[in-house]
């Protein structure tokens, strides 16, 4: 059997603002393919984290390569790169004064140069992936809460990425809209899409994760598959953690069995 | 009393004028100013927040005082027009520098941020995303903006620049009855403005978008 290629790489990440210092030395790698789900605290630093994959937030030290560009490299043209990495954010911000299809389109027409009629086909099939074919001409103030976060995520399909970051997806969306989006969500990992998904979804990175890592306090304190990390924790923070959760989320999405 | 019409009609012009180039150079002095006090620093940043503290603390016949007779005495001599044309750049550049930079604080950071997450650099994002939701979050503002630099061009007639107001006044001294008179440039004025308000509408609803508002805090 071939050896899973690693195609997300974080080394000794190191990341402060000020005098707080959010991440401290983190370290994680991602093969292709994979699909993982970070959990953790508030204040942890895994939205620092995501957005210092793509250097939306450069490191202060510490070296990420992703698909082979090394992001923390000099030189590096990151426009260029970023346009390999899929971002989804948990307030989503879609382009207010753009339809669904215009969000869609606008990175594939102006970022990569793809003519114009080519764009929008590939944008209305996103579009269809994700379910909102219907809503092609719809500005984000008509949509709900988890049609714009769809949309989001064709935008950032549509730029054909590598890897796929969620930066809690759902945590901006009212409970009945949060199904959706975990919908689409767990096609893309049962498609092959290398993902990194923050979120407090437990039900999520159950059913879905190939891997779970637990961070606290800027590292990674424990990182497995959903079916040992979850019923077999070996680090008292983990297990601190995941019966906090369970006392305040309990019987919720925490409870349910994969 | 219609036909004094056509003797004001020229001065209108002269205030039409006045007001488009004004209006023309407040823009082009209001956008940088904006985009200064937003998002720059140091030393530029200082200056455009001078330049708006002192043409927004100061009343407009002072300024157009002080550029056309002022100047003068520093050597720059500037004939009535040129000067008039100036006082109300500089005034309303201070201004519109206001409305924009409302406006930019308006649009949320996050739009910029997923931006350049799909790979688009700053000038691409100020092209493609904040551009086109600034000119349209602006407009109403604009649109007043508009509106009152044709009322406050009416100050060239301190330094006799023969406009609309002045036109009626020239009038009066060659002993036309002054109500008369300056109920007709009334009613020009109302011509003016009401078709300028008209087209500013038009322009409004033909590129407004569902969600798109100063308050766009509010649309959650």
């Amino acid at each position: 059997m071939p050896e899973p290629e690693c195609i997300i790489s974080i080394e000794d990440l190191r990341k402060s603002f000020g005098p707080t210092t959010v991440l401290r030395g983190l370290s994680l790698e991602v093969s292709r393919g994979e699909a993982v789900v970070i959990i953790g605290p508030s204040g942890s630093g895994k939205s620092t984290l995501l957005q210092c994959i793509n250097q939306l937030t450069p490191a202060d030290s510490g070296r990420i390569v992703v698909d082979g560009i090394e992001m923390t490299g000099s030189g590096i043209d990151l426009n260029a790169a970023r346009q390999r990495i899929g971002m989804v954010f948990q307030d989503f911000n879609l382009f207010k004064h753009l339809t669904a299809l215009g969000n869609v389109t606008l990175g594939p027409i102006r970022v990569r140069r793809i003519p114009r009629e080519a764009a929008l086909e590939r944008g209305k099939h996103e579009l269809e992936r994700v379910g909102l074919g219907h809503r092609l001409d719809h500005y984000p103030a008509q949509l709900s809460g988890g049609e714009q976060q769809r949309v989001a995520i064709a935008r950032a399909l549509a730029m054909d990425p590598s890897v796929m970051l969620f930066d809690e997806p759902t945590s901006s969306l009212d409970p009945t809209l949060t199904g959706e989006v975990l919908d689409v969500m767990r096609k893309l990992a049962q498609e092959g899409m290398t993902m990194i998904v923050v979120t407090h979804e437990m039900g999520f990175a159950r059913q879905v994760a190939d891997k779970v890592i637990f961070m606290q306090d800027g590292v990674v304190v424990e990182q497995g598959p959903p079916s040992e990390l979850f019923v077999r924790p070996r680090d008292p923070r983990t297990v601190a953690f995941l019966a906090n959760f369970e006392a305040l989320w309990g019987g919720g999405e925490a409870g349910k069995r994969p | 009393m219609l036909g004094i019409v056509p003797f004001l009609l020229r001065g209108a012009l002269i205030s039409i004028g006045l007001s488009a180039v004004g209006l023309a150079m407040g823009l082009l002095l209001g956008i940088p100013t904006a985009l200064l006090k937003t998002y720059g620093r140091g030393i530029p940043r200082a200056v455009a927040v001078l330049y708006t503290e002192i043409f927004r603390g100061t009343p407009l016949l002072l300024q157009l005082f002080i550029i056309y007779f002022g100047l003068p005495d520093a050597g720059i001599v500037l004939d009535r027009f040129t000067a008039a044309c100036l006082a109300l750049g500089l005034n309303s550049g201070a201004y519109q520098a206001e409305y924009f930079r409302g406006a930019l604080q308006s649009i949320d950071a996050g739009q910029i941020t997923a931006a350049r997450a799909i790979g688009m650099t700053q000038t691409q994002c100020m092209r493609h995303v904040l551009l086109p939701q600034l000119l349209r979050i602006v407009l109403p503002a604009w649109s007043n903006e508009a509106v009152y630099i044709v009322k406050y061009a009416a100050v060239a007639f301190t330094i006799a620049v023969p406009d609309l107001l002045a036109r009626g006044k020239m009038l009066v001294s060659w002993h036309w009855r002054p109500i008369e008179v300056f109920l007709t440039v009334a009613a020009l004025y109302i011509a003016i403005l009401g078709t300028l308000a008209h087209v500013m509408e038009r322009v409004e609803k033909r590129v407004r978008i569902p969600g798109l508002l100063l308050e766009a805090g509010r649309e959650r």
